[in-house]
Order: C-alpha cells, then structure tokens, then sequence
C-alpha cells in the first residue's frame, strides 16, 4: 500500500503476529456446576459448548443447571448463611483477599480464558479486566472489618442468599464487582455467568475452592435464561443483583414484585460523549475511540451517542475517521489486536441489523479498510454521519462497535439532546474549562460524567445508571448497602 | 497545494490544545504495540538509518570525531546490509574535520549554532555562529530557539530569530530545537512548534540533550501533530528529530511505531525523521546481531568511538 490522495498519513509499516502464548493455561473439556463447595454434574445431565467467537471452535462442554440444581444450590447458600454471616468480618476479609491474591498470581491463564472465551483483545483482559476484578476483590476484603464504620449509628446486617446474574461483555470482571461486596458484608452467593462465557467465572469457582472458602458461601452456576429464572424466582433468595440488558432488567422487576426480594439492576445505556470546541482535539478523538471501540462496543456505559460543537466537527471527524485506519481488528489473542471479536453470532446479527437500520434510515456510514479474518465473528469499527435523535441508531443501545456522531451548537442543546434517551448510565464532556465541564456534570442524567476522559474505572467509585439504565450502585462505598439492611 | 510561503507568525491565540492525560493515554497505546519478527529486523535497520550521531561537548578533539565519522560508515562490518547513520553531529568548529572524514559517503554533516545549548547571545552573534559552519560545508545547522524571549511571551522575536537564520543557513537545512525540558507544558511545545515550523524550520528537534528531560514520547507526539497540522494547512512536510535519553532499541521502536501511526510512511525515512543519539547506536547493532545469529552478543563485540 502506497500513501494515497485520500490519506496523507497512510501507515504502511504492518506489525507482525505477536500472539500471546496458550500453552500455560488449563482447561478441561467439561465443566461442572459448583455448588455447596464441590463441582458436581447437573441433575438432568445436560450440557452445552462455549466457543470461541474468533474462530467458531468448541472450547469445552459445561454443565446447564435446571431449576432443581438451582434449588440444590440455594439451600447450599441458606445452610451457609448462618456461620458466614456471624464470622468475624476480619476473618471474611483474609477470604475475600485470599481470593484477590490468587487471581493475581493466575492473571495470565485469566487474561487468555477470557480473550479466547470473549472475543476481547488480550490487551484489554490483561490490562483492564483482570487486574480490575483482582482489585475489587483486594477493595471489598477492606471493607468487611469496617462495615460498622461505613454505616454509623446504623447496625448493618446482611440480607441472606443473593442471587446475581452477570453478563457476557466482561465475564470476570462482573463476577468480582458481584461477589467482593457480598461476600464483605456476609451474605452467601448463587451467581450465574453468561451462556456464552462461562469459563474465567468456573475458573474462579477453582480459585475460591483453593482458598478454602467455607463451602456453600459461593455457589456457581452455568446455564442459559431458564437458570436465571429459576435464581430469580426462587423463593428462599433474599436479594437479585443483576447485570444485564433492559428487557430482562424489566421482566425481574415484573417477576418479583409484591416479594420481600431486594433488587439492583444495572442495565442497558446510550451514553453521550460531547465535545465542544475548547476541547484537546487530539485527546478528544482518542476518548471516542476508547469510548466506543474499547471491548468492540460491547459496554453498558460506552459512548455510543457522539456530540460534536460545530465549530470543530469536520477537524474532529477527520481526525477520528484517520484515528480509526490504525485500529488493528483481528485475532483477539494478539498483542496488536485494538479491536477484537463479537462475543456471539446472536450479537453479530443484532449489530448489522442495527447497521443495515442506519443505512435504510439515510444515515451515512463510514467504515475503515481493514482486513478481517475469514472465520469468526467480525464488525469493523463504524460510524454514522448525517443521522438525528430521531433515529433508530440514536436512540437504541446496538452494544457494538458503531458510533452515530451528532452537532450542536449551544450548550443548552447539548444537554437537552444528550439527557433525551431512556437510559441515564454515562457521559463524557471534552473541555478545558474546568468551569463547563462542573455545569455539565450537574445537568446531564447519567451515573457517571467521565471529564477529558471515558471508560475509567475503579473500585472505590460508584457506578450505576438513572432511568431505563437502572438502579443501586456497585463499587466504592455506596456498592455495600444494597447487600445490608439496617434495623 | 504548496501555499505561498509568506512568512508571518501564526495567530497563536488559535491552535490546539494540548491535555497531559490524554496525551499519556495515546503513548501507552503506542507503547504496547508488540514488535516482532521481520517488523522488528525493520524497525531497527530503519531506526539505524535515521541516526544523528552525536558529540557534543567541550573535550571533543578532531580525532574523536574523525573516529566518530569512521564508526557513521561502518557502523558494524560484520553485519551485511546494513545501511550508514544519516548524519554525524558536532560543534561547528569540527564541521571541516567530519566533512572531510566523511567524503564520498552520503552522510550529512550537521553542526549545532546559535549559541547552542542555551542560546543566550545577540542575534548578529548567533547569525556569525550559523554563517561560520554553513562555510565550513555542515550541510544541517540545529539552532536553539530563545527559551527565555518564549517564555516571556516575545514569540515574535523568536520567531524572526528563527527566519533570520534560515536565511543564513542557504541551501544548509535548519533543524530548530525548541529544548522542550525548559518549556514546561505541552501547550507551549505546541505554540514553540507552531513558531518554529512557519519560521521555515525543515525540522523540528527537541533538546539539545543539555538539559533533562530531554526528548520524551510525550513531547515528540505533541510535535508530530503540529507538523501534521501544518501539512494539512501548507502542503510542506517538515521534518522531526526527538534528541536526548533514547538509548535502547526498544524506545527507537516505540517512536517509531508513534510515527507510523501519526504521520504515515511519507515520513518514515531519515528525510523526515532523525534520532539524535549516540548510545543508541550500539543498543541496535546488539539486537540486530541477536535477531541474525539468535544470541546476544557481549557489548565488548561493538566499536565504542
């Protein structure tokens, strides 16, 4: 390839395959619920296959739990509750940090699983998802001695057995934003992972029986919506903490109401990231591309609205269709790899049915060239020019690679357009004047305002949504009381 | 679409800004690019040819830098392929001395002026400077900018300085060095680069390697997107020469992916892209031997001149 007219910049120096070696890590061909401490076969003996989304293989068999293993599990949790709860809170924290050690010391193995199980490029499991659950758990171990110190005056208690449903866009990451605040506060788990990425949670569910546990504490089970169901409907469950998309969000509300059962949703979003004039260009067009494109879109809280001041939307849009010419999409565990593969070929549809809308709608779409690999599931990153709140695009969470990029003109705008969703879940402002980026922050709907940045995560910050995006926060300090009752 | 080259100082009210944050969070990116293979035995050839190689102090002698000039031609015999360093850099008073060590070659000799490294001299002494090496057959002149006037908000000043001596330098390319380690933060290297590159700089350098920091991926990046800018504006590629700490091959190979995912393979040579280094050298030759024999070699095998 040759510098061409259309790109002064062209980059012609490729990178070479740096693949991440697979040889160190450890998988079984068929995995096996975990319930009361010990990995037992499912009642009705069935199982499914987790694949490997880059290039459509079988990587092992696991256990689908039915409702009677289900309940079997629940009542390994209730038995568990009444010493887990009334054992010292320094004595749950050398558990909880026991468990954030061993994932650190296993981070490799995790940060493979979890790119060949997820599609996620191994720069971002190893760097991001892996060392942010290890820090989680590392968080929350601080915590279980000094709960008394978290809620004054208040006498905190746990509720019971939680029930938590976690999603497939960041399997161990969502397990340990679950698990740490519970197991702090002394309840007892049943926590059920994705159909579709099962395996760093059953890795986990290896980890905690290493560190000796008590068993029964954390049970760990595999299976598709009807398992979830059954966690959410059973009756001896106290507490639902699910992570998920709206739709079902909506159905446990439904299902549970009228149930003494507490519940935090943490749901589907249509985050705004707006850039005004003043802002570092440069910079900005870096936070897009971390906004939208970081696991392949496949985040509750990405930017997927962009709000570009008018004044500098050509700059910004070049800049950013440039930017994207160097985003490398390909083999997941390849150190190069920006972008990696959809998690499912379920999603892969759900995401051209959203591109094929856009385009049916007028939107104009922008795509870079780059070479996909033959088999595997596969989006390049996109972009929708010319498009308007009214749009289906604009309006509907598509949880991929595909940005629909907006103007505006004046800062009132802005915040009126980017809070016109149902979902409240993030923004990001992009401004150096410390002065806007305040106002902003107070006038946008969303849990969390990322300013001159996006994506960023930690342990002791709450995150969590307003409106259709959900209730109850996760991490920081807010993250225990959903797991407590005062009285 | 080359423009009318009227030189006049850029509205500095006007350009880009620059957030520290963000600008670490793009380095990183480049940082963990994974260089392997046949990319790396590129990179690093690459990397050699874009050697400024460098002696700059006060005890230099005329046969420190004829060795100097000897080792910027045969950098490693042993070695097939491999291509020279682009250019030996010295004070203008060993200008003569390495132009005519280096005859017959195509290595350029490049001298520092302008009252290098800090610059604190009147304009018509640091023009002297320029014309004395420029006579003296230093086919590049790296000149320092007046730290002191920027800072002060004379950018006017040092913007003619700048015009005035690549006057002086003829058909001698200027390099200006805007010495980033004293401008202290990324908005100024951006309105220092914004100055140098209107003024008629052919390149823009760092550091003098004078002063700490010297150059660092930060500022490099910075710089690149003014060169970028001025491109899209004037249709004139300008040139970039980061100088000072990079002394291992795996820093050169970060810049240069930085490059590569900035500016493109327009600039990828040593027209537009020079390391100004003297460790650095040696640190390629290493890793080149080890990706041709698969062994490291022990240091005592590399000429140090």
């Amino acid at each position: 390839m040759s510098a061409t007219e259309n790109n002064p910049f062209n980059a012609s120096w490729t990178y070479d395959k740096a693949p991440e070696s697979t040889d160190h890590i450890q998988l079984k061909e068929q995995y096996e619920l975990f319930i009361d401490g010990a990995f037992v076969k499912p009642l009705k003996g069935k199982y499914f296959e987790t694949i490997n989304p880059s290039n459509n293989q079988t990587i092992a068999s696991v256990a689908e739990a039915s409702s009677e293993d289900v309940d079997k599990a629940v009542h390994a949790a209730r038995a568990a509750f009444d010493s887990w709860s009334t054992l010292s809170g320094r004595e749950r924290g050398k558990y909880i940090y026991r468990i954030a050690r061993l994932i650190q010391e296993r981070a490799r193995e995790f940060a493979v699983i979890e790119s060949m199980d997820g599609g996620k490029p191994i720069r971002e499991s190893r760097d991001i998802d892996v060392p942010l659950a290890a820090n989680h758990f590392f968080y929350y171990a601080g915590w279980a001695d000094k709960l008394a110190y978290a809620f004054p005056n208040k006498t905190p208690k746990p509720l019971g057995v939680a029930g938590q449903i976690i999603p497939w866009n960041f399997p161990l990451l969502m397990a340990a934003w679950k698990l740490a605040p519970a197991l702090a506060t002394g309840n007892t788990v049943v926590l059920k992972p994705a159909e579709t990425t099962p395996l760093t949670a059953l890795k986990l569910a290896e980890i905690i029986q290493e560190s000796g546990l008590p068993k029964g504490v954390v049970n760990i089970l595999t299976g598709a919506g009807a398992t979830g169901a059954a966690i959410v409907q059973h009756p001896e469950v106290d507490k639902i903490a699910f992570t998920g998309s709206t739709a079902v969000g909506k159905y446990i509300q439904k299902t549970i109401a009228g149930t003494p059962k507490k519940l935090t949703l943490e749901l589907g979003g249509k985050g705004a990231n707006i850039i005004f004039e003043d802002a570092a260009i440069d910079q900005a067009v870096e936070g897009i591309v971390n906004a939208i494109f970081f696991n392949q879109g496949h985040v509750c809280c990405a930017g997927s609205r962009l709000f570009v001041q008018e004044s500098v939307a050509s700059t910004v849009i070049q800049k950013l269709k440039e930017r994207m010419e160097h985003l490398i999409v390909g083999d997941p565990l390849d150190k190069n790899t920006d972008i990696g593969a959809i998690n499912s070929t379920k999603q892969l549809e759900t995401i051209k049915d959203y591109v094929e809308k856009g385009l049916k709608e007028g939107g104009e779409i922008y795509q870079p060239v780059c070479d996909l690999p033959k088999k595997g599931n596969w989006c390049r990153p996109t972009l929708f020019l010319n498009v308007s709140q009214s749009h289906t695009i604009v309006q509907e969470e598509i949880f991929g690679p595909v940005l629909t990029v907006q103007t505006f003109r004046t800062i009132d705008e802005v915040i009126d357009k980017a809070n016109n969703t149902p979902y409240g879940l993030s923004a990001g402002v992009w401004t150096q004047h410390g002065a806007k980026i305040f106002h902003l922050t107070q006038q946008l709907n969303a849990g969390v305002v990322w300013a001159n940045t996006f994506n960023k995560f930690d342990p002791t910050a709450p995150f969590g949504g307003y409106k259709e995006s959900g209730f109850g926060r996760e991490g920081g300090l807010q993250g225990l009381r959903p797991y407590l009752k005062f009285n | 679409m080359v423009a009318q080259l009227i030189k006049m100082l850029p509205d500095l009210h006007n350009i880009p800004l620059f957030d520290a944050t963000g600008v670490n969070e793009r380095i990183d990116r480049f940082c963990k690019r994974s260089i392997k293979k046949n990319s790396k035995a590129s990179g690093l050839k690459l990397a050699l040819s874009m050697v400024d190689l460098t002696t700059l102090e006060g005890k230099d002698t005329e046969a420190k830098v004829r060795q100097l000039c000897y080792k910027a031609m045969h950098p490693h015999d042993l070695l097939k392929d491999l291509p020279s360093v682009a250019a030996v850099c010295v004070y203008p008073s060993y200008v003569g001395i390495a132009k005519k060590a280096l005859e017959g070659s195509a290595i350029q000799v490049a001298s520092v002026a302008t009252a290098f490294p800090s610059g604190q001299s009147k304009l018509s002494v640091k023009l002297d400077d320029t014309r004395f090496a420029v006579d003296q057959g230093a086919d590049e002149i790296d000149m320092v900018i007046s730290r002191g006037a920027f800072l002060s908000g004379n950018y006017q000043y040092v913007f003619d300085e700048i015009a005035a001596v690549k006057e002086v330098c003829g058909k001698a390319h200027l390099k200006v060095i805007l010495e980033t380690g004293e401008l202290d933060t990324l908005d100024n290297v951006r309105k220092a680069s914004e100055i140098a590159l209107y003024a008629g700089a052919d390149f823009i350098k760092t550091s003098t390697g004078k002063i700490q920091p010297a150059a660092t991926m930060q500022v490099t990046y910075v710089m690149l997107q003014a060169i970028k800018d001025y491109y899209l504006a004037t249709g004139k590629m300008v040139g970039m020469k980061p100088a000072g700490g990079i002394s291992t091959s795996k820093i050169a190979l970060q810049y240069l992916v930085m490059l590569n995912e900035v500016l493109g393979e327009r600039w990828m040579n040593k027209h537009y892209f020079r390391f100004g280094a003297s460790s650095l050298l040696n640190d390629l030759l290493m890793q080149l031997v080890k990706l041709d024999t698969g062994a490291y070699q022990s240091p005592d095998y590399f000429s140090k001149d």
